[in-house]
């Protein structure tokens, strides 16, 4: 536990220093969108990587997220803070919701994966169809530069906001480990009947990290919706979220806890540097992501940060 | 009414024959092929490469596509989804889901979002049934679909690939003691699969058309068809074709076109949740 608090404290502080020393806009927006990346691989880890419950329609937490942001402002006048709190609710408890239904009956493997999609569809029809989330045309948030607005003039503080997130998420990832109900998700995880057996309610345990999961995600969608100013059901519910949250995790490792950042910024990365070298191609990144995805599984089942363990103890052992 | 219910027949036929494979895949392997609808749009695109590059009808099409599909099926399972499974479920979820977002973004990158159709003098002919006016490659489709579910069960029932495919279905290891080549009867059933999509694809483009994402339009469909059906079985998947048109053409007919689809995800959720086994399966 105190070396991975450690670890967190200095991860703050390098988000921080980032964020006064970075000069460059375009480093600064890099850092802020794998840090973005990163919170969508942590929140799916919670519940995919600690619980083991693979979920396909992370993005349908993030689009509530997002639309609860923009709607309590635009429609209801909202102040953007008591918004951010509203949104992460709403999310979490649509989590709660999905989780319920779905947990309920018993639903896993293929089947759970399955279920968020077509929960992710319902909305993404249902945010085209009906008039308070402007439909097709999607909602726009008016420009008020102002902390109080949660809109900074520049990328810093944006950058600040989001490694906030990230360190909560670390912090939450890190209790995990080393509580009391981590250790129920995680033998829910590699055995739901032998954990049963010893006394642990799994419905109860994979609701609580579904809820979890899902509030990460509203926060992300939120973010978005700050930084970007804008949002549509394609974006909010459309799979470009989901495979970004699953792909960032499995890359990273799953059920760690500094693989989903790891492979967040692996991946931003990735895409970047393809970006400059083939220009900006349609679905390029999407490919990229199949294709590391595809290959990770293949080659590395227990991505980067499994596959740099031997490197880390070789390291320690040394240093002993 | 008469006509919504009469189309929506027409359209469940083909979701039924996407279903097919799905059905088929899952009966034997017991897996979830995400890549099921992104193989679909694959298949399309080449149904239309081949009638807007070399000139060829999509239905005449349909002979070097099928045996190119069953090849790609077979390599696929073989040597991509088999190895990288390593016996965990998950891991074969992962894959295909891979296989799916590289396939459709690839189509995007190479074809952009536009929307393709081919042009074939018969596209808009209707035929005359009573009082309704129905598409005629519509009526071709519907008839396909349970022209290519009887060769799909003869194949299973006459002739050994098919018996080797039912023993392993039932039981691996048994099948495998006994000499099956048991991972060769995995990409048989994938291959098998996939030239039923290819099938399909031919069928569905003069009545549709092709987009990248016009595949993950059906799978869910396809998705919600098998699961209602029963996982595994083709009567099933049939059956569960022609209620899930017929919902979506009633349910847009009174809820408007976009809600239409709302009705499927529905009822897709509410049997994953109620009645996993499906409406005809047996199994708990």
């Amino acid at each position: 536990m105190k070396r991975d608090l450690a670890g967190i404290a200095a991860f703050a502080l390098a988000v921080v220093a980032l964020a006064v020393l970075l000069d460059s806009g375009v480093w600064l927006t890099f850092a802020m969108m794998a840090l973005y990346g990163a919170l969508l691989a942590q929140a799916w880890n919670l519940l995919g990587g600690y619980g083991g419950q693979f979920s396909f329609g992370h993005a349908l937490f993030f689009g509530v997220g997002a639309y609860a942001q923009v709607i309590a402002q635009v429609t209801h006048g909202v102040n953007a803070w008591a918004a951010l709190a509203l949104a992460i609710a709403a999310a979490g408890g649509v989590g709660l919701f999905v989780g319920a239904l779905a947990f309920r009956y018993g639903l896993k493997g293929s089947y759970f994966a399955l279920v968020t999609l077509a929960f992710a569809e319902v909305f993404r029809i249902g945010a085209l169809s009906v008039e308070f989330t402007g439909a097709g045309v999607g909602m726009m948030l008016p420009l008020k530069e102002s902390i109080a607005n949660l809109q900074f003039g520049s990328r810093r503080g944006f950058l600040l906001l989001i490694g906030g997130f990230v360190v909560v998420a670390l912090l939450v990832t890190a209790w995990l480990r080393h509580s009391r109900f981590g250790a129920r998700l995680q033998a829910v995880r590699d055995n739901e009947d032998a954990a049963m057996a010893v006394g642990v309610d799994p419905y109860r345990v994979k609701l609580a990290a579904i809820g979890l999961s899902g509030a990460f995600m509203g926060a992300a969608g939120a973010f978005y919706v700050q930084v970007f100013q804008y949002i549509d059901p394609g974006i909010a519910f459309g799979p470009h979220v989901s495979v970004e949250a699953l792909v960032g995790a499995i890359v990273g490792g799953m059920g760690t806890l500094w693989g989903p950042l790891l492979g967040a910024l692996a991946l931003h990365a990735l895409a970047d540097v393809t970006r400059n070298l083939f220009g900006q191609l349609p679905g390029l990144n999407m490919v990229i992501y199949g294709v590391v995805l595809v290959l990770i599984v293949m080659f590395l089942p227990r991505g980067l940060t499994g596959a740099g363990q031997p490197l880390v103890r070789w390291w320690r052992r040394r240093r002993d | 009414m008469l006509e919504a219910v009469a189309n929506g027949l027409l359209t469940g036929a083909v979701y039924g024959l996407v279903a097919l494979g799905l059905t088929l895949v899952y009966g034997v392997l017991h897996i979830i092929n995400f890549a099921h609808g992104a193989l679909l749009t694959l298949a399309m695109y080449a149904a239309w490469v081949a009638w807007s590059v070399f000139g060829l009808d999509p239905y005449v099409a349909i002979l070097p596509l099928v045996p190119i599909f069953f090849a790609l099926g077979y390599a696929v399972q073989r040597f991509v989804i088999g190895p990288a499974s390593r016996g965990e479920d998950s891991n074969i979820l992962l894959v295909t889901l891979g296989l799916s977002i590289v396939i459709e973004n690839t189509m995007l990158a190479i074809f952009r979002s536009d929307t393709l159709s081919v042009q074939v003098p018969y596209a808009m002919e209707v035929i005359e049934a009573g009082p309704m006016l129905l598409s005629f490659p519509r009526v071709v489709g519907f008839g396909v679909a349970f022209v290519v579910a009887a060769v799909l069960f003869v194949i299973l029932t006459m002739t050994d690939t098919g018996r080797a495919i039912r023993a392993v279905a039932r039981e691996k290891q048994g099948a495998r003691l006994v000499g099956i080549d048991v991972e060769h009867v995995y990409a048989m059933c994938f291959g098998i699969g996939l030239a039923c999509l290819g099938a399909a694809a031919c069928f569905l483009l003069p009545a549709y058309y092709v987009n990248p994402q016009v595949g993950s339009g059906f799978v869910l469909v396809a998705f919600t068809i098998v699961v209602l059906g029963g996982m595994g079985s083709f009567a099933g998947a049939l059956l569960g074709g022609l209620l899930i048109g017929v919902v979506e053409s009633l349910s847009g007919l009174l809820l408007g076109e976009s809600l239409g689809q709302i009705g499927i995800f529905a009822i897709f959720i509410a049997v994953l949740l109620l009645r996993p086994q499906g409406l005809f399966g047996a199994r708990a």
